[in-house]
């Protein structure tokens, strides 16, 4: 679900090539894990297949590999609704999370609304599990227990995170 | 109803500004978690809403009346016989024993002293302090310290209880029986609650939470997750 979301985002920044996508990707978000081209370009397809991006004319001389995407009306509100939205807490969230901060400072938009919204989000559901320690058995507190200390880890990041911004927003622009 | 609300409210300390526009109202029953980074100012907003400091502009409403305009003397009646206090070191008159020390507010607010015993001990017996009538605070695990703070913040039934990272000293297991105590007492007493934390678990008790940065008060919601 983030990889698609994710090139949106990069082309709404500016049209791009499939190779300028891959190497954008890798060098944010992919570090540990680079897209492969044939992701990429069957990615790029279903997008434009869904009509959030059209291809642009072909560069004169250039082959089948050299098209050029560009984002779509209907793709910009795609990546601006993902953006702005929590998105539901459960344990292994930090490449989402990560995912949706990067893009919101590569694109100059605020991200402390959304780190804001998602600690609501988060702390919501702390609360639905508090709920469960207190009123069920001592397996369920435990089951509790232990989505409460990664939802917890996650809150720290978002702090964490929420304190850096400016920081952050000064190196992903670089 | 509101029963506590904040209004603009700034405060400095000296040329530090700590608060800087702080709104915040607080519902009658209601148990609200204040979070924060450090030196956010959330501590300085219970002050002000507690009235044991008082803004350098703003209003302070309780029970629909400024209490930012009362002399100390009036504050000082109203912290003892409409608020009560959990901090984050209990901070037990170490000379007393449990049992004085829960009977205080009691006592200063004129109970006779048989009847503020006898309740003293209805409460120790509530939080699971039964036989530990007689220990001071030395001789009190931080637990137990703890439970007989939260026995003298509530003895007096108070309208609100003001806690201030109440589990700060405690280990998780601890802090977890506190808070149970905690909001268990006062659902069934209906006192509000305002309790500063930084911790999300315990702050996972109340029923919303506010955020303080900046010096002023943030309350988001969750409202567009799925």
């Amino acid at each position: 679900m983030t990889v698609p979301l994710t090139l949106l985002g990069l082309l709404e920044r500016e049209p791009s090539h499939g190779y300028d996508l891959k190497r954008d990707y890798d060098a944010f978000f992919g570090r540990d894990k680079p897209l492969s081209f044939g992701q990429v370009y069957s990615t790029l397809s279903r997008l434009a297949r869904d009509g959030k991006v059209v291809i642009s004319d072909p560069e004169a001389g250039a082959g089948p590999d050299r098209k050029r995407y560009v984002i779509t009306d209907s793709g910009a509100t795609e990546v601006d609704s993902w953006l702005t939205e929590p998105v539901a807490p459960e344990p292994h969230l930090q490449t989402v999370l990560f995912a949706k901060v990067t893009l919101s400072l590569l694109l100059g938009r605020p991200a402390e609304h959304y780190l804001d919204t998602q600690r609501a989000a988060h702390m919501q559901r702390m609360r639905e599990l508090t709920t469960v320690k207190r009123s069920g058995s001592l397996v369920d507190a435990l089951l509790a227990d232990h989505a409460m200390f990664h939802i917890e880890a996650d809150l720290r990041w978002i702090d964490l995170t929420a304190a850096r911004l400016d920081a952050l927003a000064q190196e992903v622009r670089r | 109803m509101t029963v506590l609300e904040a209004r603009d409210v700034h405060l400095s300390f000296g040329r530090t500004p700590a608060l800087r526009g702080a709104d915040l109202r607080v519902a009658e029953g209601e148990i609200l978690a204040v979070m924060g980074p450090s030196g956010s100012g959330k501590s300085t907003l219970l002050h002000c809403l507690a009235g044991i400091l008082v803004p350098g502009s703003g209003e302070i409403h309780f029970d629909g009346h400024r209490i930012d305009q009362l002399g100390e003397t009036g504050r000082s009646a109203l912290r003892r016989d409409r608020f009560g206090f959990v901090f984050q070191f209990g901070q037990l008159v170490p000379e007393l024993s449990a049992e004085e020390n829960v009977a205080l507010p009691l006592l200063l607010s004129g109970v006779r002293r048989t009847q503020a015993t006898a309740e003293a001990r209805v409460w120790l017996a509530r939080l699971g302090l039964d036989g530990l009538e007689g220990r001071t605070s030395g001789e009190l695990s931080g637990g137990q310290a703890q439970r007989v703070a939260l026995a003298r913040g509530l003895v007096a039934r108070p309208r609100v209880l003001f806690a201030d990272e109440p589990t700060g000293a405690l280990d998780s297991l601890t802090g977890e029986q506190v808070m149970d105590l905690l909001v268990s007492s006062a659902r069934d007493e209906g006192t509000t609650v305002v309790l500063v934390t930084h911790e999300p678990r315990v702050a996972a008790y109340a029923d919303r939470e506010v955020v303080v940065r900046d010096g002023k008060v943030l309350a988001v919601t969750a409202e567009a997750v799925a």
